[in-house]
C-alpha cells in the first residue's frame, strides 16, 4: 500500500495518511510564531560561521567585560570574547543534542514498547525495570551518567536518552496494546501475517503521531537538560560554546555583567518555549481526544 | 483496605532493587577500569588498588553486590572516597536546609497553584485563564537557574529586599531564613505551580461540566463552595497523582538550585560528590531520591481514597 501511495503522492501524504489529520484542522496564530521563532533561532545559530562578527573563541585581553558597543553587539565576557557571537555559535551544540537526543529516545524506545506490547512474556519484566528507570531524577542520572563515561557529546546524548526512554516505551506499549485489540489487526493475525509484519506494518504506525507529539517534548527537555548538565560542571567540555556553558561561565561576573547569563538564557528559553508550543499543537492536531482531556 | 495497603507497599520493593541493582552496576559496567574513572588521570597505582579496596571492586561482581547490598540495608552507605567520613553522616548533615527549603517550595506551589487552576478553570477562555495558561507554559520552558538569576537580579540586586545568596537555619530566626529562602523557593516552585495549575484546571474542567454542578447552583448553593467544596474535592485525584509525580522535578530542581543560590544542602552534596566522582556518596544520593520518589508516590496513591470514598481496595 504504502509503495503505491509513494508513486501516486509522494512522502508527505503517506505521513499525513498514516498521521491521520482530522479533516479541516486549523492552526492559529501562536503557532506559526513558535514556528518562525524556532526556524529564526536555527538557522541563526546553523548559519553562525558564516555571519558572526568574531571567532567566539578568541580572547582579547583589552576588551574584557565590555559593554554593548558597535564592535561588540552584546559585549565580551571575562576573556574578551565577543558575547554575541557565542551565543548564536553556542546553540548549534544545543540544538544538536536536543535533536539528537530525541531522535535516540524515540527509537530506542519504540523498540523496546513494541516488544514489551506485543509479547507478554516480556512485558512484566520490562515495565519493571522501566518504572525503575522512571523513580531516578532525569537530572541526577543523567550528571551520573556524564560523570562516569566523560564530557563528550554523545555521551552527554546518551546521559540525556536514558531516562527518556522510559516514558517512550509505556507511550508505545499503551498504543500497542489497546491497537492490538482492533479487528484488523486480529483479521491479518487470523489470515496468517507473519509477527513481524503484524508488528511492524499494523501496529507500529498506530505510534508514529503520539511519537511525534512526545519526540517534540523530548527534545525541548533535552536541550534544557543539556543547558542543566553544563551548568552544573558536568556537561559538554567547557570549551565548546553551549549555552548552559555560557551561564556556567557567565556566573562568576553576573553581578557585574548580567547579561552573560541572561542573553544565552533568552535564546535558550525561547528555543523550549518555542519547541513546547509546537509540540502542543502537533498534539492538538493529531490527537483530538488528548485535547478534550487536558481542556 | 488494609490488604490493599500492604499489597501497595510490598510493590514498592521489586522498584527499590531494581534502582539498586541498576546504581550497582553503573560504575561496574562503564567501559574502562571504575578505579582509574574514580581516581582521574593523575592517579598513581598505589591509589588506584586503595580504590579498588574499598569499594571491594576486586571481588567477583556478584559477591560485590551481595556485600554491598547487605551494608545498605544496614543503613551503612559507606565512606566519601574525598573526605573519608560516613556517607550516611555527611548526608544527615545536610538533609535541614533541603528539607526546610523544600517544605517551603510545596506549601507555596499549592497554595498558589490550586487556587490558579480552579479560577482559571471557572474563568475558562477568559483573560485570567489565559495568564494562567501563559504562566504555565512559560514554567515548563525558562530553565529553573535563568527563573533563579532573575529573581536573585530583581529583588536582591535591583530592589534589595533580600540577601543574594546563603542559608540560614530557621533556628536562627524565621526571619533571617525567611528571607533567605523565598526566592530559592520561589524559584524551584515556578515548574511545580506550572505543572499543578495546568492539572487542576484540566481536572476542574470536567468535573464543572457535571450535572451535580448544575443541580448544586441551581439549589443556590454559593459560588465559592460550588467550587471549592463540591467540584475541587472531585477533582482532587488527578491534581494529587500530578505532585506526586511532579516531585522528582522538585527533587532535580533542587539539585540546580541550591547552586544557584549557594544552599549547603544535599542537592550541593550531590552536585560536588558527582564533579569530584564521589561515587559511593553518588550511589546514595540516586537511591535516596528514588526512595523519596517512590515513598511520595505511595502516600499519594493510598491518600486517594481520602479524597474519593468512591475509590475502594
Amino acid at each position: 500500500m504504502a509503495d503505491a501511495s509513494l508513486a501516486r503522492g509522494g512522502a508527505f501524504q503517506v505521513l499525513t495518511g498514516y498521521l491521520s489529520l482530522p479533516p479541516g484542522a486549523r492552526v492559529g496564530a501562536g503557532p506559526v510564531v513558535a514556528a518562525a521563532i524556532l526556524a529564526a533561532i536555527v538557522l541563526a545559530t546553523v548559519l553562525a560561521p558564516l555571519y558572526v562578527p568574531h571567532d567566539p573563541m578568541a580572547m582579547n585581553a583589552m576588551a574584557r567585560l565590555a559593554p554593548a558597543s558597535d564592535a561588540h553587539p552584546l559585549g565580551t565576557d571575562q576573556f574578551g570574547r565577543d558575547t554575541f557571537s557565542r551565543v548564536v555559535t553556542g546553540g548549534r551544540v544545543s540544538l544538536l543534542i536536543g535533536v539528537g537526543a530525541a531522535l535516540v529516545s524515540v527509537a530506542v524506545g519504540l523498540v523496546i514498547g513494541l516488544v514489551a506490547g506485543f509479547f507478554r512474556a516480556a512485558d512484566g519484566i520490562i515495565m519493571r525495570i522501566m518504572d525503575s528507570l522512571m523513580a531516578i531524577p532525569a537530572i541526577l542520572l543523567a550528571i551520573a551518567l556524564v560523570a562516569l563515561n566523560g564530557p563528550s557529546i554523545g555521551s552527554v546524548i546518551v546521559a540525556i536518552t536514558i531516562p527518556e526512554v522510559p516514558r517512550v516505551v509505556r507511550l508505545v506499549r499503551s498504543v500497542v496494546l489497546s491497537a492490538r485489540e482492533e479487528p484488523y489487526v486480529e483479521a491479518a493475525i487470523a489470515l496468517g501475517s507473519s509477527m513481524p509484519k503484524v508488528l511492524l506494518q499494523h501496529l507500529m504506525p498506530n505510534t508514529f503521531a503520539p511519537l511525534i507529539v512526545q519526540g517534540t517534548y523530548i527534545c525541548a527537555s533535552a536541550i534544557l537538560i543539556e543547558a542543566i548538565l553544563s551548568f552544573l560542571g558536568a556537561g559538554v567540555s567547557t570549551e565548546i560554546p553551549t549555552w548552559g556553558n555560557l551561564m556556567a561561565e557567565g556566573r562568576t561576573f553576573f553581578q557585574v555583567k548580567p547579561g552573560l547569563i541572561f542573553w544565552p538564557g533568552l535564546m535558550l528559553s525561547l528555543c523550549i518555549l518555542a519547541i513546547n508550543l509546537l509540540g502542543d499543537t502537533a498534539r492538538d492536531l493529531l490527537d483530538p481526544k488528548m485535547k478534550k482531556r487536558e481542556g | 483496605m488494609l490488604g490493599y495497603i500492604l499489597r501497595r507497599v510490598l510493590a514498592t520493593i521489586p522498584v527499590m532493587v531494581i534502582v539498586a541493582v541498576f546504581v550497582f552496576l553503573l560504575l561496574r559496567l562503564t567501559p574502562g577500569d571504575p578505579a582509574a574513572i574514580l581516581a582521574g588521570d593523575a592517579a598513581t597505582p598505589a591509589q588506584l588498588e586503595r580504590i579498588r579496596e574499598r569499594l571491594g571492586l576486586n571481588d567477583p561482581l556478584h559477591v560485590q553486590f551481595v556485600t554491598w547490598a547487605g551494608r545498605t540495608l544496614q543503613g551503612d552507605l559507606g565512606t566519601s572516597l574525598i573526605s573519608n567520613t560516613s556517607v550516611s553522616g555527611m548526608i544527615a548533615s545536610r538533609l535541614g536546609p533541603t528539607i526546610n527549603i523544600a517544605l517551603l517550595t510545596i506549601g507555596i506551589s499549592i497554595l498558589l497553584a490550586v487556587p490558579m487552576g480552579v479560577i482559571a478553570a471557572w474563568r475558562h477562555r477568559s483573560w485570567i485563564d489565559f495568564l494562567v495558561m501563559s504562566f504555565s507554559v512559560l514554567g515548563f520552558s525558562v530553565p529553573v537557574f535563568v527563573i533563579g538569576y532573575l529573581l536573585i537580579q530583581v529583588f536582591a540586586i535591583e530592589l534589595r529586599w533580600v540577601p543574594v545568596q546563603g542559608y540560614s537555619d530557621p533556628s536562627d530566626g524565621v526571619g533571617a531564613f525567611l528571607s533567605r529562602a523565598v526566592l530559592p523557593a520561589l524559584t524551584l516552585a515556578t515548574i511545580y505551580i506550572a505543572l499543578i495549575a495546568r492539572m487542576t484546571r484540566a481536572s476542574m474542567l470536567e468535573v464543572l461540566g457535571e450535572d451535580y454542578i448544575r443541580t448544586a447552583r441551581a439549589k443556590g448553593v454559593r459560588e465559592n463552595a460550588v467550587l471549592f467544596r463540591h467540584a475541587l474535592g472531585n477533582a482532587a485525584v488527578p491534581i494529587l497523582t500530578i505532585i506526586g509525580t511532579g516531585f522528582a522535578l522538585l527533587i532535580s530542581g533542587v539539585v540546580v538550585t541550591e547552586s544557584v543560590f549557594n544552599i549547603p544542602g544535599i542537592g550541593r552534596l550531590t552536585v560536588d560528590a558527582i564533579l569530584a566522582r564521589d561515587y559511593p556518596v553518588i550511589q546514595a544520593m540516586i537511591l535516596l531520591t528514588a526512595g523519596i520518589y517512590v515513598f511520595v508516590n505511595l502516600i499519594v496513591d493510598l491518600s486517594y481514597t481520602l479524597f474519593d470514598p468512591r475509590i475502594r481496595y
